[in-house]
């Protein structure tokens, strides 16, 4: 994984001191001209990112016609009601139970691309990793009609097995399993490709050396494999419930939020409190909740980002 | 990236050491059954998508075994790619995908050179920040972006909101941080002698850039195209958010909002829509799963 040196390292990395004076005059200018090449970057950042987490801000101090300055209006707002603390509750259940089950089926799928022999590893992973590369609108609508409730496929072979016909969209508790499995189905080839990549990146004589010790699969995994990779798997997981957290695309194709408001989360109830009910404050306010997981998140990445620009 | 050169599993050898290697032949046989299972799951909704896509509307309605097809027809592809509105999708998607990129290479390549090779006040902070907006998901700022565009369409006349090229401006914030991140990466690890010698050669930042640079990190620049192709390609939110005429929609969003009326769900052409716009991507990932691959790992792993 180390064989590109670390973005951040390199920029302050200090310059060898050179005496020609052609080398020392583009390097006095090049400071004016690296400027210049960096310029769009920071004009699109300032003006399409940073300025609207501020505005985002602004707005959710207004009132619904967004004339007025209500302060903390439209929080006190939120919390007196009932399905604003439904979605806190469901983008909790959703995000975690999906990050963790998306962690721990690549784990183990990573582990069997990695025990084959590597000439059909190549095949293997083209596969599964085929669910990250459809675009995840496109493939939700195939689950949603996977789920259909009068011409399900999944129902249709279930009954072989005598289990009755489930509302895997109709139900709340089957709603919300629902939007998790496809999240899960989309997601865990990601952590797949992740782990393989670590997985390869730890050395053979480790796993010789605590075969002699006598020690047993399990020993191998919980010793070896998982503090070698322990980088990679905080790293992934971090990013992974960032993006899950933010998740909208699955829930609002699968569910739009139903059965009665159970599944929506931060990201799904903005859309349909801000743009489709035109309380753009409101939206505002609550996709500003998003905010103190992705902080926690940011900061543990970043902390593990400085640290490995350290090492290398 | 993960090189896959060295046969680390498999009972290769020739000295037979009892349990073991009996041991390593079941433990293969159990990883090719639980993959077979993976793969499976992995592909049903896809293999469904193709099934559905090949049925005719009485077929999908009939009580028979929705795994198959009994009468195979084309004539869901025929009704869609003879639709003016389902081209317009299609057309507008793919204009969208191919600027965003362009606008994506322009803005991020010379970015990349400036923070891995140049330093200035300000670039190690910088570099940081480009990663840290990358952290930043869509569903946080749409509200604020489609509010500042409805502003800008108020104060200047200048009427974006509802026009496919809105998309324009948006994307890049989707695209630009990640492509200047794994490009950074890999500019960084081009030898500092390569462009040290061009420089004292006497060629310019611009010529460096161009003839050393890009040349040697072409494969990260692949990496980084694919990306933002396929980033822009499958984003759903904003369009849904920007666009709403059915003459300015992108391709998920309109097959989502035009082929879904009410409550009639026409599958049958759903699922082919569906199975077009998962083409480019699938595609692309075809013929070039190394690079996308290679892309996909940067991103999280490393710079």
């Amino acid at each position: 994984m180390a064989d590109a040196a670390f973005g951040e390292n390199a920029v302050t990395r200090p310059r060898p001191a050179v005496g020609r004076s052609g080398l020392r005059k583009a390097l006095q200018r090049k400071s004016s001209v690296a400027f210049l090449m960096t310029l769009p970057l920071i004009l699109l950042i300032a003006l399409l990112v940073v300025y609207p987490a501020f505005y985002s801000v602004h707005l959710a101090t207004l009132n619904k016609s967004m004339q007025r300055f209500v302060g903390l209006g439209n929080f006190e707002f939120l919390f007196k009601r009932d399905t604003f603390w439904l979605v806190v509750k469901q983008s909790c259940i959703f995000a975690i139970s999906a990050v963790l089950f998306k962690a721990l089926i690549g784990f183990i799928v990573a582990h069997f691309v990695h025990n084959i022999p590597a000439k059909g590893q190549r095949k293997w992973r083209g596969m599964l990793l085929v669910p990250w590369v459809i675009p995840p609108a496109m493939s939700t609508l195939a689950w949603l009609w996977l789920f259909d409730p009068s011409y399900s496929a999944f129902n249709y072979t279930l009954s072989f097995f005598g289990i009755g016909p489930i509302p895997w969209t109709g139900d709340a508790a089957w709603a919300r399993f629902s939007v998790i499995l496809v999240n899960v189905w989309y997601g865990a080839p990601f952590f797949m490709i992740m782990y393989l990549a670590a997985l390869k990146s730890v050395p053979d004589q480790l796993y010789e050396a605590a075969a002699i010790d006598g020690a047993n699969w399990w020993q191998r995994i919980w010793y070896v494999t998982l503090p070698m990779m322990r980088n990679i798997i905080a790293i992934t997981t971090l990013f992974s419930l960032i993006v899950t957290f933010a998740n909208f695309d699955i829930v609002r194709i699968l569910t739009a939020g139903g059965p009665l408001d159970k599944t929506h989360i931060f990201a799904t109830w903005a859309f349909r409190v801000g743009i489709e009910g035109s309380d753009i404050p409101l939206g505002a306010s609550v996709s500003l909740f998003m905010v103190p997981i992705l902080a926690v998140a940011a900061i543990f990445i970043l902390r593990d980002v400085s640290k490995r620009g350290n090492e290398s | 990236m993960s090189t896959m050169t060295v046969d680390k599993a498999g009972p290769t050898r020739t000295v037979k050491y009892g349990s073991m290697s009996r041991d390593r032949a079941w433990a293969l046989r159990w990883s090719y059954f639980f993959l077979t299972l993976f793969a499976i799951f992995s592909l049903v909704p896809p293999f469904y998508m193709l099934i559905t896509s090949l049925k005719g509307s009485a077929e999908i309605s009939a009580a028979t075994n929705p795994w198959w097809v009994f009468r195979p027809t084309l004539e869901n592809y025929a009704a869609l790619l003879s639709s003016n509105q389902f081209l317009r999708f299609f057309f507008n998607s793919a204009m969208v995908s191919i600027i965003v990129v362009v606008i994506t290479m322009l803005i991020s390549i010379p970015a990349a050179f400036a923070l891995s090779r140049m330093k200035f006040w300000g670039s190690a902070t910088l570099a940081t920040g480009v990663f840290l907006t990358y952290l930043i998901p869509d569903s946080l700022l749409f509200i604020p972006l489609f509010k500042m565009f409805a502003l800008i369409g108020d104060v200047t006349g200048i009427q974006l909101i509802n026009r496919w090229y809105v998309l324009l401006f948006i994307y890049p914030t989707l695209t630009v941080p990640f492509c200047t991140w794994i490009m950074i990466g890999y500019f960084a690890s081009i030898p500092k002698e390569l462009d040290e010698a061009a420089i004292i050669d006497g060629a310019s930042w611009l010529q460096t850039l161009t003839r050393i640079f890009i040349p040697v990190a072409l494969p990260g620049l692949i990496a980084a195209t694919i990306f933002a192709f396929t980033v822009s390609w499958a984003q759903f939110l904003y369009p849904l958010v920007f666009t709403t005429s059915a003459d300015q929609l992108v391709l998920p969003v309109g097959i989502v909002t035009t082929l879904i009326k009410g409550d009639v769900f026409n599958w049958g052409q759903i699922m082919t829509g569906a199975l077009l716009g998962a083409a480019p991507p699938l595609i692309i990932y075809a013929f070039l799963m190394d690079y996308y691959i290679a892309g996909l790992t940067a991103g999280a792993t490393k710079g």
